[in-house]
């Protein structure tokens, strides 16, 4: 096997069921066969590191024939589901009822993201601003570890302590300590309707000014962005129900003190946000970096961004933002700029070509203790390290 | 002498020189091994669980804590970390070998940053504070009713939530970061100040892990700006179902209000004993609380108000100003301390069923009553249908608390039965790990303490706690390789 992450596998099987799933990873893991799990493969390479698994065989699981929709509890707001049907697909059957999971992020070639993929990359949307991470909304996971184990965390109901919260751990860990096999999920009513303040800026700082204006009021918005690219850009907050255009048209009442700033209000805005979402995602041989931010570093994050020809969007109150390059430009460069530039703020690279990744961190400087917590915890759901060897979670990188 | 009623564990005895390694630590006024000054320590909340530790110990800071468990971790002495003492599940019940580590010292705030919307304290202090400290530009929203006692550091053990659960979540959805104390010493920071830090989300592992994974001795909490307006309203009602359908209504209806609680008859009269609310006997109140821009809610408020009255209420009370709003929210918080005015004792429970069972639930609650010859008062978060059952017994009357503990397991078993949970904010502790079992097969337990061996190997952090039974960690397992045997032909792996 190459150190390339997306080489393809020796072997492909598609399980109908958590049984099926059990046997076949019990059976592999007694040939000390590595198993890389995939739904629809949209975020196959987030976390890779190519040195790292890469003597393993290896063969791969697809989950989505595990795609059926177990429960959906149309009164208490909640639903089961296999990991591998597709969040579009979850969201059209839950919509027949007038509701979603409030779940939003990029879904990648042809639509295709998977539910369990989404939440195993802890990826998100706009809608984070007020809903947050898929850790926030799955209330329980079904698992298979590698030795075959079945075990159940969380429950099916929205308030529950009983036992440790390993749904909130196998969210994000990208597949690290086993399958996500089914997740049970809380969800919320769809919106009667939308509107969006849409404010355009070509001063960095005045945006920033805007930025913390809507992220201190009460505005009690459903997404709160920005979108900047080569000196300009905007502040986007989304309003749901009845009286959402209202509430978007006081919103920009709010910034009346900023001269420099031309808001107006977007009835039909699905267009907008659609494109937030996708600029988190690099196209072709870009590349695109999540920064664990502050809100108040958003101008310093905006000047960054200009100075390296980058893209940015992001979630204003959250501190959440996404810097996308084109293809073409130094990348290991610009990446070693933005993490000395931004520092101590962490700068996670999600998408990159494969060329690049042998030469990148996937996180950059991480605490060795933490680090070692972390591959004593892998080891311990993962034993012989068969489950997504490539990725590097929980390991000690060689120095990058 | 033990006393009726109560569980009380063995006393044990000191090793040699394990007193004089925790003085050298913390000095002699803050390392407390008499007797008589421990029985503070004896009990938490659920005070039908005693036991004596062997010593309390009063850190001042991260670096006394790690010193401590260093200590504890040579000598393989066990220990269990409190709080404020509050929780009801006996998850603060010392150990009777072992050590009792209280945070009441790690109080200091240490940051209030409101431009980024982030508060940093020591575990400490208490939830009020919390809310104290950003008010009235922000909002801390996780309120267990104990919140004026009870700590942050037990919040995130327990992974607290309150009444306003429904729309803003639990103290789990508001810990960005915490500083973790190991068992061994070693010090590690989960998390931080950014949300997303890269790295497993150790700190959703360790909110709600009560105290099994470590110490907490820095806590980094988010908190939001404060609503524009709220709306607090309060409706009697002849029968707590016709509360309930309202409550599917006003959910069914897309509404999200920040609180929707429930008392019953009994509840209703210990409070009004209590705190004097000069509510009308009914047989159910319904308090609604909407929170957020004044036009949305002023429209919702009138929604409730309608509902209410299709559904029968005969008389419903809207709080005017803050004041009134604190009186309609008196009667609730009170609930459990009030139950003294009209029972000896009491046993509270804290199971969970799907929102749309919660008339089932009420009716088998009502005739497991009955057939126990026990009154229970009904308190309970409507929203999300977390149940807090309190079962009356007089703790004097032989077998009364046996046969209390008896009707409050069945009703956590309808509970799971209905497909729910055990435990919707109070945790498990010693007092339902007994019934984990019942929401949880033998592979989903193993699988559990395969996190907390990642964290404690040697099983010091509050053992007993959580798990049904006792379990060992066995060796940090490396990769398979084959034995010898096996690569020789000579032996097989069966």
């Amino acid at each position: 096997v190459s150190g390339d992450p997306l080489t393809p596998p020796g072997e492909t099987a598609s399980p109908a069921s958590v049984a099926e799933a059990a046997a076949l990873l019990t059976e592999r893991s007694a040939s000390e066969i590595a198993t890389r799990l995939r739904g629809a493969a949209t975020k196959l390479d987030w976390g890779t590191f190519p040195d790292a698994g890469s003597e393993i065989a290896m063969a791969e699981l697809d989950t989505r024939r595990l795609d059926s929709l177990i429960e959906h509890n149309a009164g208490d707001l909640t639903a089961v589901v296999g990991a591998g049907r597709s969040l579009a697909t979850l969201q059209q059957s839950l919509a027949g009822a007038g509701q979603r999971l409030a779940l939003d992020p990029p879904l990648g070639r042809s639509a295709a993201a998977t539910i369990g993929g989404v939440c195993a990359s802890g990826d998100s949307g706009p809608l984070r601003h007020r809903y947050g991470a898929p850790r926030d909304l799955v209330l329980g996971v079904r698992i298979v570890l590698t030795d075959g184990t079945v075990a159940r965390a969380g429950s099916k109901v929205i308030k529950n302590v009983a036992g440790y919260d390993l749904a909130k751990l196998f969210c994000g860990s990208l597949g690290t300590l086993g399958l996500i096999a089914e997740l049970s999920l809380r969800l919320h009513p769809l919106p009667s309707q939308t509107a969006t303040a849409l404010v355009d800026a070509t001063d960095p700082a005045a945006l920033a000014r805007a930025s913390t204006i809507f992220s201190k009021a009460p505005l009690e918005a459903e997404a709160l962005d920005v979108a900047w690219r080569h000196g300009q850009g905007g502040l986007l907050a989304r309003f749901a129900g009845e009286a959402a255009p209202t509430r978007a048209a006081a919103a920009l009442e709010l910034l009346a003190g900023e001269a420099a700033l031309q808001g107006e209000v977007r009835d039909n805005d699905e267009p907008l946000w659609e494109t937030q979402r996708n600029l988190q995602r690099a196209h072709e041989d870009g590349l695109s970096v999540r920064i664990s931010g502050r809100p108040s570093r958003l101008l310093d994050a905006l000047r960054v961004a200009d100075a390296l020809g980058a893209t940015l969007v992001g979630r204003v109150a959250l501190g959440l933002w996404w810097l996308t390059f084109d293809p073409g430009a130094d990348h290991a460069a610009s990446l070693e700029h933005l993490r000395v530039t931004l520092a101590p703020l962490k700068c996670v690279v999600q998408d990159a070509p494969p060329a690049l990744r042998a030469r990148l961190s996937p996180w950059g400087e991480r605490d060795p203790g933490l680090v070692e917590l972390e591959r004593r915890l892998r080891v311990r759901f993962d034993p012989s390290s068969l489950c997504n060897p490539a990725v590097a979670l929980g390991r000690a990188l060689a120095a990058a | 002498v033990p006393q009726r009623g109560y569980i009380v564990a063995v006393v044990g005895t000191a090793p040699d020189g394990l007193l004089g390694e925790l003085a050298a630590i913390v000095g002699r006024e803050r390392l407390v091994a008499h007797a008589d000054a421990l029985r503070a320590y004896e009990s938490d909340g659920l005070t039908r669980h005693r036991a004596t530790p062997l010593a309390a110990v009063l850190p001042d800071d991260t670096a006394e804590v790690q010193a401590i468990l260093r200590v504890l971790h040579r000598r393989r002495v066990p220990w269990v970390a409190r709080g404020a003492g509050s929780g009801l599940s006996g998850g603060a019940l010392p150990v009777a070998d072992g050590v009792l580590i209280a945070l009441t010292r790690l109080r200091r705030v240490l940051e209030i940053d409101l431009q980024d919307a982030r508060v940093t304290v020591e575990p400490g202090v208490t939830n009020a504070e919390v809310c104290a400290a950003v008010t009235p530009s922000h909002y801390y929203p996780p309120d267990p009713s104990s919140q004026v006692v009870c700590s942050i550091g037990g919040n995130v053990a327990e992974n607290a939530g309150g009444a306003h659960c429904f729309k803003y979540g639990f103290t789990t959805n508001y810990v960005c970061g915490l500083e973790l104390v190991l068992a061994d010493g070693e010090r590690v920071e989960l998390g931080g100040s950014e949300l997303d830090r890269p790295g497993y989300d150790l700190v959703g592992a360790v909110v709600g892990s009560e105290g099994t994974l470590g110490v907490v001795t820095k806590v980094v909490l988010r908190v939001i700006p404060a609503p524009e307006a709220v709306r607090t309203l309060v409706a009697f009602f002849e029968t707590p179902s016709s509360a309930g359908e309202v409550v599917s209504e006003v959910v069914a209806g897309g509404m999200v209000p920040a609180a929707i609680e429930m008392m019953d008859a009994l509840a209703l009269q210990a409070a009004e004993q209590a705190v004097g609310t000069g509510f009308p006997a009914a047989g159910a109140a319904l308090l609604v609380e909407l929170d957020g821009p004044d036009a949305e809610c002023d429209s919702q408020l009138a929604r409730v108000q309608a509902l209410c009255s299709a559904h029968g209420a005969f008389e419903v009370r809207v709080a005017a100003d803050a004041g009134e709003r604190d009186l309609l929210w008196r009667a609730r918080k009170s609930a459990f301390a009030a139950m003294g005015r009209i029972s000896k004792s009491y046993y509270v429970q804290d199971g969970v069923v799907p929102r749309t069972r919660l008339p089932d639930i009420l009716r088998q609650i009502d005739s497991l009553s009955a057939a126990h010859g026990l009154r229970v008062a009904n308190v309970f978060h409507a929203g999300d249908g977390n149940l807090h059952p309190l079962v009356l017994y007089d703790s004097d009357a032989p077998g009364e608390a046996e046969r209390a503990e008896a009707l409050a397991a069945l009703i956590l078993s309808a509970c799971v039965e209905a497909g729910g949970s055990i435990t919707g904010e109070h945790g498990v502790g010693v007092d339902k790990k007994h019934q984990l079992g019942s929401m949880f097969s033998e592979p989903d337990l193993a699988t559990f303490q395969r996190l907390r061996c990642a964290f404690d190997p040697a099983g010091l952090a509050n053992p007993g706690k959580v798990m049904p039974t006792p379990r060992l960690c066995g060796e940090v397992p490396g990769p398979y390789r084959r034995h010898p045997l096996e690569q020789a032909g000579v032996a097989e792996r069966l």
